[in-house]
């Protein structure tokens, strides 16, 4: 009976883990989101493919120039980030007085040629990524069993995700970045470079997407289409939380993660649909989210 | 007296010797992808709604219809009626959550609930998975009409698609339409004139759904299959491109795109560019949107009007 009992119990803890580590995900993407929102009033579409871009960059990094794992999780996200600035300033800049779905539409057109270009090169099927060996292993908890990397990225994704919130509630770049939120033109005024600011800002959000493609790389098959249907999960999340508050987003995302890691215990065949089940009874609810300002 | 533009009786004459021209499954399934991307222009060109989930109510309209006619041995014209009816539906379903929100959140709602719509279709027991339903027999319209003959076929396609233009054509231009319009140009004008917003909104969503379920139903008995493809969100961004590369906002538009991107398409998969499919989809969107927004027939309307007007 015991240990029917501790059976159950690790099943419930592992899922919970890797509720917890889907979470992470669906945090610092829907976080990423919620920035470039924010100031450019856009969603990012390509989100999902600079996603995907982030964690075949760490593989082509220690494929073709043995760059190891502590270097590319610094780079990557720099690369990824100039990658994004370059598609703001080329392409988004341009129509930005234009309808908001319009930068939709040529987001949504660049992931897709993102996504073809890597299905063209590497094929469909997905690539494998070696753990680095200094985050090899685990811990045996009283209850469960963590392995150190699943534990790094929940770590990684956790102080990344505080830090830009602390960035953005309590410093002086933070406060800049609330006041063009709120008013842009107003600050152009008073002598701040808000075009600056808002390729800054995407570069930021798209680069937190590179992130966590590099901390993905190593536990999911780095593949062309990794990324798509996260992103709409993580669509389906910024519904849920709205885009009003950064801690919204963070928050909504662990949360859901961990929703969708409790679903997969108690009844697996809704594990895939929770969320879209979750945002339905938001919309019908709060339509503006949870954490969403009614306008 | 019927009142019929130039350009339609253009559109019927064409659709009547086309078969006589073309491989008539080609033509047919740009009709069907036009009747698709015609219901949902009408959404984004005459109400100003971008769905990114249209894919769920194609998909709908093959599943059901594929059902009904493969497993209860329904009739092809009342297997036609129940998926678009089904469409319409989940459409009326989907449309009441979506018109909650606006803009760029409406995109991402309606993409959201297709992804459930997807899952469903992945998980239910009489969708086959991942293979789909196969083998679906066209069966005889009205009891007496073969749809085995490729011609027949055909023109029962060009009635379900010239009724679905006749449709859409009468909704943009009605009193009803109008307000669509009015909601696009200037919605809290709209509102404070006493229009239900939202609900002129759902509605139209309603339509718009049925019509694409129209589309997948007949799509259906033409390939004799229904498939994930079609509930897929891949699916949902190709009608967009349809109608952004044809003109947004204009009647013939959709059709211009669809048939376009078909062509691509069948070109492409034949050839050794076929690998470049996704990307070549991906510069066109970028392409449009930086460069071509008003489409091959905006900009066609725009020529005619500045040299010959």
């Amino acid at each position: 009976m015991a240990s029917l009992l501790d059976i159950n119990l690790f099943g419930l803890f592992g899922q919970l883990l890797v509720g917890l580590i889907n979470g992470s995900f669906y945090a610092l993407l829907s976080l990423g989101l919620a920035i470039i929102f924010g100031l450019l009033k856009i969603i990012n579409f390509a989100h999902g493919a600079l996603y995907m871009l982030g964690a075949f960059l760490a593989w082509m990094a220690l494929q073709y120039f043995g760059i190891n794992y502590w270097v590319a999780i610094i780079v990557v996200p720099i690369i990824v980030a100039a990658i994004g600035i370059l598609i703001e300033r080329i392409l988004l800049r341009p129509i930005s007085n234009e309808d908001h779905l319009y930068s939709l539409l040529l987001t949504f057109g660049v992931g897709l040629i993102f996504q073809g270009v890597f299905t063209h090169i590497f094929g469909s099927s997905g690539l494998s990524y070696k753990i680095p060996p200094e985050l090899k292993g685990g811990f045996k908890l009283p209850f469960m069993y963590l392995p150190t990397y699943r534990g790094w990225i929940i770590f990684v994704s956790l102080l990344v995700c505080g830090l830009t919130w602390y960035m953005i509630e309590k410093t002086k770049l933070g406060a800049y970045l609330r006041a063009g939120t709120e008013d842009p033109k107003l600050m152009q005024a008073f002598g701040i470079n808000v075009p600056l600011i808002v390729t800054l800002t995407f570069g930021f959000g798209v680069g937190l997407a590179g992130l966590a493609g590099v901390l993905a790389a190593p536990i999911y098959s780095v593949s062309p289409y990794m990324g798509s249907n996260l992103l709409i999960v993580v669509f389906a999340i910024v519904v849920i939380g709205g885009m009003g508050s950064i801690g919204g987003a963070i928050i909504t995302g662990l949360i859901m993660g961990i929703l969708e890691g409790l679903t997969k215990y108690f009844y697996p065949e809704a594990s895939t649909t929770i969320i879209f089940v979750v945002m339905v009874i938001v919309l019908l609810i709060k339509p503006a989210g949870l954490f969403g300002k009614e306008n | 007296m019927l009142n019929i533009s130039k350009s339609t009786l253009i559109l019927v004459v064409l659709g009547l010797i086309a078969p006589y021209v073309l491989y008539p499954v080609f033509v047919m399934k740009i009709l069907c992808f036009g009747l698709f991307a015609m219901a949902f222009n009408l959404l984004l060109g005459y109400v100003g709604l971008l769905s990114f989930g249209h894919a769920a109510f194609l998909g709908t309209g093959g599943y059901v219809t594929g059902y009904l006619v493969m497993e209860t041995g329904l009739s092809p014209e009342l297997g036609i009626l129940f998926g678009t009816i089904a469409a319409g539906l989940l459409g009326a379903v989907f449309g009441k959550l979506a018109v909650k929100r606006e803009g760029i959140y409406f995109a991402m709602v309606t993409l959201a609930l297709a992804q459930l719509a997807f899952f469903f279709f992945l998980q239910a027991p009489f969708t086959g998975g991942e293979d789909g339903m196969q083998g679906i027999p066209r069966g005889t319209l009205f009891g007496f009409i073969d749809l085995n003959d490729s011609l027949n076929m055909y023109y029962t396609v060009l009635a379900v698609f010239l009724f679905g233009f006749w449709l859409i054509k009468r909704t943009i231009h009605s009193p009803f339409g109008q307000v669509l319009k009015a909601i696009r140009e200037n919605e809290p004008r709209a509102l404070s004139l006493g229009y239900n917003v939202n609900d002129y909104k759902w509605v139209a969503f309603i339509i718009s759904a049925s019509l694409a379920g129209l589309a997948g139903s007949t799509k259906t008995l033409v390939f004799q299959l229904a498939s994930l493809t079609d509930a897929h969100w891949h699916m949902s961004g190709e009608v967009v491109l349809m109608t952004l590369l044809g003109g947004m906002g204009t009647l013939f538009g959709p059709l211009v795109g669809a048939a376009s991107v078909v062509t691509i398409q069948n070109y492409l998969s034949g050839g050794e560019l076929g690998n470049y499919i996704h990307i070549i989809m991906g510069v066109i969107f970028v392409v449009c949107v930086l460069a071509f927004r008003s489409g091959i027939v905006g900009e066609f309307q725009k020529f005619m009007k500045k040299n010959f007007n």
